[in-house]
């Protein structure tokens, strides 16, 4: 095969909201090899079904068997590999940095520039909420390490196709 | 009001089940206590990985689904290697397993095991049962997967508390799977796409796999070779899915294959693929293989096209139906130069061994089984060398004849296989072709065949050792037999058969082979071990070393 790109992959995955589904999309991954960037589940508007999204780094050729085999798995109902610039993704982060009560309004002007909030403030340190792509959290990260970061959880991205268009089915 | 075990007794009997094949534990005695009355047959097994390779031959003898029954925890464990050997190889079966109470579920309680865990990644789909009035629906998809689409092992996982539930809910007849929608039809346009180049070929090859034999279309496979003149290999899955005894027949390709099958395959221009998944131990070096050659790939799996091969055409759908479309899109053509070329090759590389020997060749053993048999006997193998020399010397004529652990490569897996393939087919003759090694790993279902009064035919190639093991170490490890001998410990195998309450027949010379055989196929109401002691360092051939093109192979040059 010609040589192919590898690139981030978005795959999004409606999926029976049952017990042991997401041990069993989990366990093809490992057991074929593929590898997950990051994974976020949950429900969807009917409660019979959860959404899952899934960012896969990998070739044309991977993401294809990717694609396949997840839609072999009985309770998945359909998968699409969404394609780049037809989809709006957000990734919401909390991050605990450090703050001594002089720093608090530097950090507050650098989380307004972001569109962030400071959802919690303590003596030594203030945690800050900011969702939005990959690269606008990554160059927030950059900005507030100095201050030093001591904590930080991440949802994981989630995503959705633009307009009415409808992704390739199962 | 039925309890949970009559609603699961009543619907494998409108599924069409009449055997089960199981062994009993605390947590299905409820269950057993329901199958004592019923119309199913129970056929009692010694080991629960016995039940299941007995329900899996059983399901590749017949084309049904077989059925197998354990108790939780290590009943459970025990039908792992039999569920994942099914599942490789896509044969529809359903194994029921007890668990321990619902309420008790996840305390480590006594006998207790994650069996839907355990099996997941070897089913193609499992339940847990938590409620009795999902029961009923939960069996009926269960057998609607395991027959549908990619055959393969569904489990069912069963509290005891569920079995003894009672309800009067109805059982729905409709199967709603919202997430499981097989693709049947080929797409037209494909099809059509495919028949063009079909007849514009000038060397196809027909690489037929175990879809053919699941999708019941060897007759479609036969007619395409013949009316377009294309020769024909089988992947071992397939063997019998082209009569061997055809002209266009190459036998089997790969690692152990005719070297004719290999060079027609490396040469050719067209390959057709039809319900086969380019395994490595069919492809070889994957770059040197059918590097000529456009590649048409018919499978009803999705996952399994262009997984280790690009290829040019693909077709997903049922073999079947896809011939159907195809057969009269493509025109008769003799290929005479083609056609030619492979009697060439076949005249000119055939099997071979050392006919002249007075000692017990195996490959003359397996002979004389296809000959007195008259092609027609079920054979059943272990794996490793019995399982290639069974292969390569009898001349599959059907469908359903021959009966091997492909895709896992399951020791142990033969001797039940057989005792399951007998079940389904009383009249048949059943042969299970077996090593010294690999029969003793499931030994203990003869107390299964004698009491069922099964005359399964146990052909031990005895050669003292782990001899595909052993053939590897002395053609790559330089002689050095690392815990591969095993005849200064091997039970006197006559004996045994004897203990057991079966038959046993030794055999040392060829000359005793025939009659030997002749004396086995008289009995009718006992299995028969004979013990046929090969030499010991005779070696499986042509072979291509792991990692060779398919067209470089040791051995097979007469």
């Amino acid at each position: 095969m010609a040589e192919e790109k590898t690139r981030k992959h978005i795959i999004s995955a409606l999926v029976e909201n049952k017990v042991g589904v997401l041990a069993h999309i989990a366990g093809m991954f490992s057991a074929r090899g593929f590898n997950i960037d990051s994974l976020a589940v949950g429900e969807t508007e009917d409660p019979e079904l959860s959404r899952m999204t899934i960012v896969v780094p990998g070739d044309d050729a991977t993401l294809e068997q990717v694609r396949k085999q997840l839609s072999k798995i009985i309770n998945v109902v359909s998968v699409t590999d969404l394609a780049p610039g037809s989809y709006v993704e957000r990734d919401l982060m909390m991050v605990k940095v450090s703050a001594t009560p002089a720093q608090r309004s530097e950090i507050s002007l650098i989380t307004d520039i972001f569109r962030g909030r400071i959802i919690d403030v303590g003596m030594k340190d203030v945690i800050v909420e900011i969702s939005g792509q990959e690269s606008k959290l990554e160059a927030f990260v950059n900005l507030i390490k100095p201050y030093g970061v001591k904590e930080m959880s991440r949802t994981g991205r989630i995503a959705m196709v633009r307009g009415s268009a409808q992704g390739k089915g199962k | 009001m039925r309890t949970g075990g009559q609603i699961l007794v009543d619907v494998l009997r409108e599924e069409g089940t009449d055997v089960v094949f199981g062994l009993p534990g605390g947590a299905v005695i409820p269950l057993f206590d329901v199958l004592y009355d019923s119309a199913l047959r129970v056929i009692l097994v010694r080991h629960e990985q016995g039940a299941g390779h007995m329900a899996d031959g059983y399901a590749r003898a017949s084309g049904k689904v077989g059925v197998c029954i354990a108790t939780s925890g290590p009943g459970a464990t025990n039908l792992v290697t039999a569920i994942a050997t099914a599942n490789m190889d896509s044969v529809p079966m359903v194994a029921i397993t007890g668990q321990v109470k619902t309420h008790l579920i996840g305390n480590d309680a006594f006998q207790e095991a994650d069996t839907t865990g355990i099996t997941r990644p070897v089913t193609k789909h499992n339940y847990l049962v938590k409620d009795v009035n999902e029961l009923g629906r939960i069996v009926k998809e269960a057998f609607y997967i395991a027959r549908t689409g990619r055959p393969g092992p569904v489990l069912i996982d069963l509290p005891v508390d569920v079995t003894t539930s009672k309800t009067d809910a109805p059982v729905p007849q409709k199967v709603e799977l919202p997430g499981y929608n097989p693709v049947y039809e080929g797409h037209p346009g494909q099809i059509k796409r495919a028949a063009k180049m079909i007849n514009a070929a000038k060397k196809p090859v027909i690489y037929a796999g175990g879809g053919i034999i699941s999708s019941n279309c060897a007759d479609l496979l036969g007619e395409l070779a013949v009316k377009c003149n294309i020769p024909v290999t089988t992947t071992l899955m397939a063997l019998g899915a082209f009569p061997e005894t055809h002209e266009l027949s190459l036998g089997m390709l790969g690692m152990h294959g005719t070297v004719y099958a290999n060079y027609a395959i490396t040469d050719c221009d067209l390959l057709i693929a039809i319900g086969a998944r380019f395994d490595d131990r069919i492809t070889g070096k994957i770059e040197a293989f059918a590097p000529r050659a456009q590649i048409i790939h018919v499978d009803i799996d999705p996952a399994s096209i262009s997984k280790s091969i690009p290829v040019h055409v693909p077709v997903v759908g049922d073999a079947k139906l896809i011939l159907q479309k195809l057969l009269p899109l493509v025109q008769a053509a003799e290929r005479k130069e083609w056609v030619g070329q492979v009697r060439e090759w076949k005249a000119k590389y055939p099997l071979h061994y050392d006919r002249s020997a007075q000692t017990v060749k195996p490959q003359y053993v397996v002979e004389q089984i296809s000959e007195i048999s008259g092609g027609n006997a079920i054979i059943c193998t272990e794996v490793g060398q019995n399982q290639m020399w069974s292969a390569q010397w009898f001349k599959y004529r059907r469908p359903r004849q021959f009966i091997s652990s492909g895709g896992l490569g399951t020791m142990g897996f033969g001797f039940p296989a057989a005792i399951g393939a007998q079940v389904a087919c009383p009249d048949a003759t059943v042969f299970d072709i077996a090593g010294d090694g690999s029969i003793q790993m499931n030994i203990q279902e003869l107390s299964t065949a004698v009491k069922q009064k099964l005359p399964v035919k146990i052909a031990i190639l005895n050669n003292g050792y782990l001899g595909m093991v052993r053939q590897w170490q002395e053609l790559f490890f330089n002689k050095r037999y690392s815990s591969t001998h095993l005849a200064d410990a091997n039970p006197d195998f006559v004996k045994l058969a004897d203990a057991f309450g079966a038959r046993g027949i030794l055999v040392t010379t060829k000359a005793e082979v025939r009659p030997a055989l002749e004396q086995a196929m008289a009995i009718k109401d006992v299995p028969t071990i004979i013990d046929f002691r090969i030499d010991q360092e005779e070696n499986v051939f042509p072979m291509v070393p792991v990692g060779e093109a398919i067209n470089r192979m040791l051995g097979g040059m007469a």
